[in-house]
């Protein structure tokens, strides 16, 4: 199920505008990568270009390739909409479907892939989803009611079951974390462990700690000054980047001398 | 109660907020417009009910058909709601459906056109709509009517015979149709286009297509736009006059045969056409008509809330 992602010279654009230059990188299957950077040195659009979420937005365009399991996502016939489908993705604020009960929510993507399922089997699925999701005791008795009415943390928690109900190979969080108390934090970043022994995770954290707790890998985005695009400086073991790392700019970042 | 009980109750009264001028300047202007929209709403009711007391009370002889006022208004409340929902059936989709490809799937600059062209719909007086019918679309449906009387008798709205004028029901609809696209586009496209990039995004993220997204993020969040929409064109078709007036050929009551020359016509329609001839108690029992179109269109607007609010947990609204 977890697969590895191998990245090649993957430039991304928005428009004109080269948002992320030449980065080349191989994430490993069932394991955490985390990606951490200041503001804008294009680390959440790298993680978007992963699933070709990035291409959403009007202008938006990747150069380079994204093999997963030898197949290129921007192979000319691929669909991007199957893409997704292999690829979950958490965002930065949660955004359970507000229309839809969290039983409706956590099947949504499934209900996509046009599989009839059976009541029984489809209720299976919301319960191993839910609690994938350490969310099954908090919800059990409220299924029906709207997703929008839980915390935010619940909330976060509802799209992390919703992403892992459809099985994905690859699970990307942009900084799923950052709009949520410690507490929750604490909660999400246990399910990033246990969940990694089934997914490739690939986090993009404005928390270096967090980082540190969850991550086997770590990329260092950067750029080198505003307008210039945005570049993998370092990739490696965690561990090392945050005791030894091999690049000065890392260093500096990681003990808050930068700039 | 005592003084003594008024004064220790104004004692026990926290002091007023402290509120600037402009605040409450601006407060003040905007309960005035609050306060005098009711107070024209009430003057309009009054005014109905008043001048439509003569009609109501007078014995059923002396009323138009003279079998009573109700019997005289229910064939025309009849035709009213035909129109108007014939032309709420085919605008509702085909505006929601512009509205669509205009937020979602058109080119940037097709969909700027596009747009401005809808809104220009808007601006066409109805007696232009109502010649236009009269003289352009009227005559071009003659063979269709012809053709669903022969093909399509067995569904009761083509029982015919078919009108050779083209001046039925169906016609008075499909104008009345085109006069309300523009608003429930309009509106429709507005709340698409509002539809959270979060919840599209979250859509788009789990493998859904367009079409899917449009399922999932957009219809579910611009629901209650769309429907609100739908109720101003619907009061603006229940409410048009002229063009009915212009395009339906009136004769004989009530009917679900939409394509025949006999049709019950509307009450705005029927206002407009009776009321140069009329005097005393036949001005009376028209306006008994308007007051019974005022009722409809506040049932319907109540309707619609209801509907909107049924469900308002789920509105995203939380």
């Amino acid at each position: 199920m977890a697969k590895r992602i191998d990245v090649s010279d993957l430039d991304i654009f928005y428009g004109n505008f080269k948002a992320v230059e030449g980065v080349n990188v191989s994430i490993e299957p069932r394991s955490v990568t985390a990606l951490i950077g200041p503001s804008g040195c294009g680390k959440s659009t790298f993680l978007r270009s992963l699933n070709r979420m990035h291409e959403v937005i009007p202008g938006a365009r990747v150069e380079g390739k994204v093999v997963i399991d030898g197949q290129d996502l921007y192979g000319s016939d691929v669909d991007p909409v199957d893409v997704r489908r292999q690829i979950g993705m958490v965002f930065q604020r949660p955004n359970p479907f507000p229309t839809m009960s969290i039983y409706d929510n956590v099947v949504a993507g499934v209900r996509l892939n046009a599989r009839k399922m059976k009541k029984s089997d489809l209720d299976d699925l919301v319960e191993s989803s839910l609690k994938g999701a350490n969310l099954w005791n908090e919800v059990k008795d409220r299924l029906d009611r709207p997703g929008s009415g839980l915390s935010g943390g619940q909330q976060q928690r509802l799209c992390i079951a919703r992403a892992i109900a459809v099985q994905p190979e690859v699970l990307l969080m942009d900084e799923p974390c950052s709009a949520l108390d410690p507490i929750s934090t604490l909660a999400i970043e246990d399910l990033m462990t246990e969940l990694k022994d089934r997914f490739t995770i690939v986090i993009v954290t404005h928390n270096m700690q967090q980082a540190a707790r969850v991550s086997e890998q770590t990329g260092f985005f950067n750029l080198n000054g505003v307008g210039q695009p945005g570049r993998l400086i370092e990739f490696n073991p965690t561990e090392k980047i945050f005791s030894n790392p091999d690049q000065k700019a890392t260093e500096d970042y990681i003990s808050g001398r930068f700039g | 109660m005592t003084s003594l009980d008024t004064q220790r109750r104004k004692d026990a009264q926290p002091p007023k907020p402290v509120r600037s001028p402009g605040d409450r300047t601006f407060a003040g202007l905007s309960t005035g417009a609050g306060i005098l929209i009711l107070l024209v709403l009430a003057g309009v009711a009054a005014f109905l009910v008043s001048e439509s007391l003569d009609a109501i009370s007078a014995p059923a002889e002396d009323i138009a058909g003279g079998e009573g006022v109700w019997a005289y208004v229910g064939p025309l409340v009849f035709g009213t709601l035909v129109a108007a929902v014939i032309a709420l059936v085919v605008a509702t989709p085909l505006g929601v459906a512009i509205a669509l490809f205009i937020t979602y799937y058109a080119p940037k600059r097709v969909a700027a056109t596009l747009g401005y062209l809808i809104d220009l719909l808007a601006a066409i007086p109805s007696v232009v709509y109502g010649f236009w019918g009269l003289a352009a679309l009227a005559p071009a449906m003659v063979p269709f009517y012809a053709w669903a009387e022969d093909n399509l008798s067995f569904i009761p709205f083509f029982a015919g015979p078919a009108s050779a004028t083209g001046r039925t029901m169906l016609t008075a609809g499909l104008v009345l149709a085109i006069m309300i696209l523009p608003i429930i586009s309009a509106i429709s496209r507005e709340v698409f286009s509002q539809a959270p990039a979060l919840h599209r995004e979250a859509a788009l993220a789990l493998g859904a297509t367009r079409w899917e997204m449009i399922k999932m993020a957009v219809l579910p969040y611009g629901k209650s736009g769309v429907i609100g929409g739908s109720m101003l064109g619907l009061g603006r078709a229940l409410g048009e006059t002229l063009a009915v007036a212009i395009v339906l050929s009136v004769s004989g009551g009530v009917t679900f045969n939409l394509i025949s020359s006999s049709n019950p016509s509307t009450i705005a329609a029927n206002i407009a056409l009776q009321f140069p001839e009329s005097s005393g108690l036949g001005v009376s029992t028209l306006i008994f008509t308007g007051l019974v179109l005022f009722v409809i269109t506040l049932a319907v607007n109540m309707l619609a809330r209801y509907v909107v609010n049924r469900r308002a947990d789920f509105s995203g609204a939380n």
